[in-house]
């Protein structure tokens, strides 16, 4: 279905789509894996001074080793602020923080994610997943949450089993009801298969750009609501050369995100 | 406390008191002796670790937590210990090979982060042996905060119109100045309180380098604070520069010099973490029988954590992880 450049695969369009929507000189509270990867990534090239803060309380540090931990060691090389984890989230809610990247098991329409358990009964859950971790607090804290995903129908689906952390709940107006900070909420999903944003209106998740090879077809295909599409859909640009070379020798030369490289054309 | 109208009510199970006046009383009781409160882990385990207790360990996780008294309360089959889940992963992992707890408040269990969901930490999880709650972990570190500021509650703006503000415990007010909708979160005092340190005196006045995630409150919170450390150093140390005591020694009650202390984990500035045997231990879980034989091997067969480390690293390894950190002293 999806046919990649054998210059690339998957996992790295997915991080260089990532990285381009983080802008220099702002602030961003990164999660693990590869938003992780994007943000090093940026930091190397397009966002030299991007404020990157871990919810462990390391922040402005400049990254030299991919992060296993968000805790870790190389959260906190050559940092500015070797903090905690309250001064970061009060940071957020005081309304300093710009954009945080997250995962999750199961994404809806508003962007609400799942990261603590499938099955019907939260009590005996068919499948116990971590809880919220930091999620929750930078998805209602950060101006502009944005998440990377698989794209299939297990994952993008018409009701999430738990949210875990809000996206616009439901519909229009449901966070400021909440009590949730006007003017936050979900800005961006990147997925295997394309970059979303949400309509500002319906506040439901809409293409903005499909991956090089990818259908209206295969998303509506792979998405178990009913996916709205931009007027102007674009094609999600390629990683460049440049941004190749960085990922795979600087970023994460031991492919724990990227996969080891003789993999790595799998896609 | 306002009831507001077609709001989500959390239904969430309340594990500890936030009843400030009781941890007065129990503060007001705790010694301020400035005495040698050095110990092994199995002594400190043993005085201060009661089943039934609520537990609650510093660090993140795989990093800087104290991996030998956690091992110690598995080794001792310590039973019915309530937890706080605030962004554990390694440490939960050890305390659920041990089947040791029966409650827990959650932000973050089972996960790995980059290293992926432990099998023996969903199948305890999902077995039903353990009452849960559901926080995030602002509002699980908020909790402390509010204990160690001695007030109930704390005021938040996190968890809002979500499930994990349904399965939790805290309550929805108003701010009597605005009228904004906000999350109580309950004052949480631990019974015993588990941190790793780069250094410590015999009383307990301790260092922590690199970042302090959430101790310096779980600390203040602690009932009992158990701390472990890379090194011992003289009380002067301190005393000639004030801004290394993360921890003053009358919130201490036990103080183990433990090298180490934080493997298979990471310690800033210390030691990298040993992803080999994390990855050994991750994998080993998918089987039952082996991992029974592993656990067998590595704690219950292990007279002590010094003998865990020789089993599972040895010396080489151990300078090799050294080798590794990044993070140097300037």
């Amino acid at each position: 279905m999806v046919t990649v450049d054998a210059r690339y695969s998957l996992v790295e369009l997915m991080i260089c789509a990532a990285a381009r929507q983080l802008e220099d000189n702002k602030t961003a509270v990164i999660g693990t894996g590869a938003p992780l990867a994007a943000a090093m990534l940026a930091q190397k090239t397009t966002a030299p001074n991007l404020v990157i803060l871990f919810e462990a309380g390391a922040m402005a540090p400049i990254l030299e080793r991919l992060p296993i931990s968000v805790s870790g060691s190389e959260t906190q090389t050559r940092a500015l602020v070797h903090g905690s984890m309250d001064e970061v989230m009060e940071t957020c809610q005081r309304g300093l923080v710009d954009y945080t990247f997250l995962g999750g098991a199961q994404i809806d329409m508003y962007g609400n994610l799942n990261s603590t358990m499938i099955g019907g009964d939260y009590h005996r859950p068919k499948v116990r997943l971590p809880g919220s971790g930091g999620a929750n607090d930078l998805a209602s804290l950060c101006w502009k949450t944005m998440a990377t995903m698989q794209h299939d129908v297990r994952r993008f689906v018409p009701k999430v089993d738990f949210i875990t952390s809000p996206g616009y709940l439901t519909g229009p107006g449901a966070r400021e009801a909440a009590g949730l900070p006007p003017g936050t909420g979900p800005y961006k999903v990147i997925s295997t298969l394309g970059v979303m944003g949400f309509d500002p209106l319906s506040k439901r998740m809409q293409v903005e750009s499909l991956h090089p090879g990818v259908t209206r077809e295969d998303i509506a295909a792979a998405t178990g609501f009913e996916m709205l599409f931009a007027a102007r859909l674009e094609v999600t640009p390629e990683p460049t050369d440049e941004q190749l070379e960085i990922l795979r020798t600087q970023v994460d030369p031991q492919g724990m995100i990227l996969g080891k490289p003789e993999r790595r054309k799998a896609g | 406390m306002i009831e507001l109208e077609g709001d989500i009510q959390p239904v969430g199970e309340l594990f500890q008191s936030p009843d400030v006046n009781a941890a007065r009383e129990f503060f007001r009781q705790k010694s301020r002796a400035m005495v040698d409160k050095r110990m092994s882990v199995r002594e400190a385990v043993e005085r201060f670790i009661h089943d039934g207790d609520y537990i609650a360990t510093g660090g993140f996780g795989s990093v800087r937590f104290s991996s030998a008294v956690l091992h110690e309360i598995v080794r001792t089959r310590k039973r019915n210990l309530g937890f706080s889940g605030h962004s554990t992963t390694h440490d939960f992992q050890i305390l659920a090979a041990g089947h040791v707890i029966d409650r827990c408040d959650i932000a973050y269990v089972v996960g790995l982060e980059i290293r992926g969901l432990s099998p023996n930490g969903r199948r305890f999880m999902e077995s039903g042996a353990v009452r849960t709650t559901e926080w995030s972990n602002a509002g699980l570190g908020w909790r402390y905060k509010a204990a160690a500021m001695g007030v109930p509650f704390l005021p938040a703006r996190v968890m809002l119109g979500s499930d994990t503000l349904r399965y939790s415990a805290g309550r929805l007010i108003e701010d009597p100045f605005t009228g904004q909708k906000l999350l109580a979160v309950p004052a949480l005092y631990p019974d015993v309180g588990i941190i790793h340190v780069h250094q410590a005196d015999i009383y307990g006045n301790a260092q922590i380098d690199g970042t302090s995630i959430v101790d310096l409150d779980l600390a203040k919170a602690s009932k009992r604070l158990i701390v472990t450390t890379e090194r011992m150093v003289e009380t002067e140390e301190f005393r000639r520069d004030p801004r290394k005591t993360s921890i003053p020694y009358w919130q201490v009650d036990a103080v183990c010099h433990v090298p180490f202390g934080s493997y298979p984990g990471n310690m800033p500035f210390e030691y990298f973490s040993d992803e080999r045997h994390l990855a050994e231990w991750v994998e080993v879980e998918q089987d039952e029988a082996r991992f029974a034989a592993f656990l067998d091997k590595f704690i219950y067969g292990a007279d002590n954590f010094e003998t865990y480390l020789a089993l599972a690293a040895g010396e080489q390894r151990l300078a090799e992880l050294r080798s590794l950190e990044i993070l140097k002293r300037s």
